[in-house]
């Protein structure tokens, strides 16, 4: 078949469409009416400005309903990720959510990759929708510069709820975006912002999806994905001018069909899949993440693996760990034992995934004394919980509390060794503790003390 | 009775533009956010966080999309001054198999700027042990790759359509 001329829309209509809808406004009538009137000189807010012949409520429609099935499995995966910080002991942050969480429960520690695929999801995820945000924000960019700003107050309102939505997905992007690349450059606590921006988004988002999951469903029915996805650039038309103010007036010739541009947002989310998820699926892939910061390698020995917090960052030196001993506490008067004991009980070995909430982990086999069998040397064989101290002085996370099922499970392990080495004074020596689908920082390193506590 | 209700709907709907439901439901969302946003008291402070919401809006709708905007247009405009001089359109126009790289190139850039400048280096090496030397070369040789792939293909395009 040969392709059709290629039909130049503006030729085809020689007389615009122009407003045709004399506009209703609501109260305060006077003020929308005579805004209009003045419509700034500025290009943005004049409807000849916004010329791409593919923007419309198909297009829009098509970006907000991958966001739709995408953005709640982000915000799913984050409130989850609070609560396997274990909020209960304080040690979520912020620490004070009121009721904006979900229900608290303990954290599980099976499956093991549980965290691992939590925070997997929720980092990568967030990191190859972030070309369909831009596509949906570039869809809907000329509604930004509509003139008058509002005709009433429920689009007034409406429209400061979009600066919610579109404020809340920038900054929890920004913010995630830095955050993994270590550029702490906000000043702020990430956790905090993060969590609170996001409280801010999910008002945005839901409000949104509850006004316009109508106009959504419409939209997309209004034109056959099928039928797009065979249309070439020759055949390329606007779609039919709408209500919404998304369809240009003066539309301008295509360069790229609507499949194009589908295929170019589709295009950008899997570079952004290959540039990220290399460091979440493990050490088989991992340097194909070309650009994220946990794609290097450490080497081939059985401690060359992802580091967080180096032994010289937490100022462990040999001479802070010579002569170490572990100090349990909790019983009826407390136990101090050395690495030779340690070695001198039964050693179990387990394949547990080591996940960071920064979206990347790496799976090792580590073996040393299970915590269960400390709890019950003891003299606490089923405690409410378990205070971990490491020998680190500063830093965040040179303490943590584990719930009674992280002590309990059969492969919770206070590792000694792993991958058939002694640990190296990077991953902990000499001692760690390792535990299922715990958040890769509540692993203490380098443990000085562990306090069995009874309900 | 009915007719008196729809007649308030009615007027409730000139005075406010929507269903009473639209309003219900942005209260809500303003109450859910107002209520999240009063527990920011310190780092990050409302303030702070107000910033920041603005800064990502401006930076993203009146700084980085007018940029794309006009670099877009300037292509167009190449492309239309290509068309002045020769009577026959392009064959293959090249638009696309620029405007692809570069988005890419562009895109990776705006989402690993920090690791590309080495902006979080000194935490970062805190934290792993290693520096962020690698990553400008990595990113300048897949926007090469990414440019070099496109000029294959729109040869290839080129020659299939002589």
């Amino acid at each position: 078949m040969p392709p059709l001329p290629r039909t130049d829309p503006v030729e085809l209509d020689p007389h615009p469409r122009t407003a045709v809808r004399e506009p209703e406004y609501g109260f305060p009538r006077g003020l929308w009416a005579a805004m209009a009137r003045r419509r700034p000189p500025g290009p943005p807010f004049s409807p000849r400005t916004w010329r791409s012949p593919l923007r419309g409520p198909w297009i829009t429609s098509v970006f907000g309903a991958i966001l739709l099935v995408g953005m709640p499995i982000i915000i799913i995966t984050g409130l989850l990720s609070y609560i396997a910080y274990g909020p209960q002991f304080g040690q979520a942050l912020p620490a004070d959510v009121g009721g904006l969480r979900l229900p608290l429960f303990d954290w599980p520690t099976r499956p093991s990759w549980l965290f691992r695929l939590n925070q997997g999801l929720h980092v990568v995820l967030g990191l190859v929708l972030i070309p369909v945000v831009l596509a949906k924000l570039w869809s809907v960019v000329p509604k930004l510069f509509t003139w008058p700003p509002a005709r009433s107050l429920a689009h007034l309102l409406e429209r400061i709820s979009l600066a919610l939505l579109v404020g809340g997905v920038l900054f929890e992007i920004v913010t995630g975006v830095l955050n993994i690349q270590y550029d702490y450059i906000f000043g702020f606590s990430f956790y905090t912002a993060h969590y609170w921006g996001a409280w801010v988004f999910i008002a945005g988002f839901v409000v949104h999806v509850a006004l316009k999951l109508p106009t959504m469903i419409r939209s997309l029915r209004s034109r056959s994905l099928r039928a797009e996805l065979r249309t070439p650039l020759a055949t390329t038309v606007p779609e039919p001018p709408d209500t919404h103010g998304l369809v240009a007036e003066h539309p301008a010739e295509p360069t790229l069909s609507r499949r194009g541009l589908l295929a170019l947002v589709g295009g950008g989310v899997v570079l952004m899949a290959v540039m990220t998820a290399g460091q979440t699926i493990g050490d088989a892939v991992r340097a194909s993440a070309l650009l994220a910061p946990r794609s290097r390698s450490y080497g081939q020995g059985p401690n060359d693996f992802q580091i967080n917090r180096t032994a010289e960052t937490a100022e462990i030196t040999p001479t802070v760990v010579a002569g170490w001993t572990l100090t349990l506490t909790g019983g009826r008067q407390p136990l101090v034992l050395s690495r030779q004991d340690l070695l001198g009980m039964p050693q179990h070995t387990a394949q547990l995934p080591i996940a960071c909430v920064e979206g990347w982990s790496t799976t090792q086999t580590w073996s040393g004394v299970r915590l269960r069998d400390l709890a019950a040397r003891a003299g606490v064989p089923t405690p409410a919980n378990a205070f971990v101290q490491s020998l680190e002085r500063d830093g965040a996370f040179n303490q943590a509390t584990l719930q009674a099922n992280q002590v309990l499970d059969p492969d919770s392990l206070l590792a000694l060794r792993v991958n058939g080495a002694d640990l190296s004074l990077d991953h902990g020596f000499p001692a760690r503790v390792i535990v299922p689908a715990l958040p890769g920082v509540h692993n203490t390193k380098w443990v000085s003390s562990i306090d069995l506590r009874s309900a | 009775m009915a007719t008196m209700i729809s007649g308030v709907l009615a007027g409730w709907r000139r005075f406010y533009g929507e269903n009473p439901l639209h309003l219900l439901a942005l209260l809500g969302c303003f109450a859910l956010a107002g209520y999240a946003v009063s527990f920011a008291v310190q780092a990050p402070t409302p303030i702070q966080l107000g910033i920041w919401f603005v800064g990502a809006v401006i930076g993203h709708d009146l700084v980085l999309y007018p940029l794309y905007a006009l670099a877009d247009r300037s292509l167009l405009a190449g492309r239309r001054a290509r068309r002045r001089r020769h009577a026959r359109p392009s064959r293959v126009p090249a638009t696309n198999y620029v405007r692809v790289p570069v988005l890419g190139s562009v895109l990776l850039l705006l989402v690993f700027l920090p690791v590309i400048i080495r902006q979080g280096e000194a935490a970062y090496e805190a934290a792993s042990g290693l520096t962020m030397e690698p990553y400008l070369e990595r990113w300048l040789l897949i926007t090469g790759a990414m440019f070099l792939l496109s000029a294959v293909l729109y040869a290839l395009r080129r020659v299939r359509s002589e």
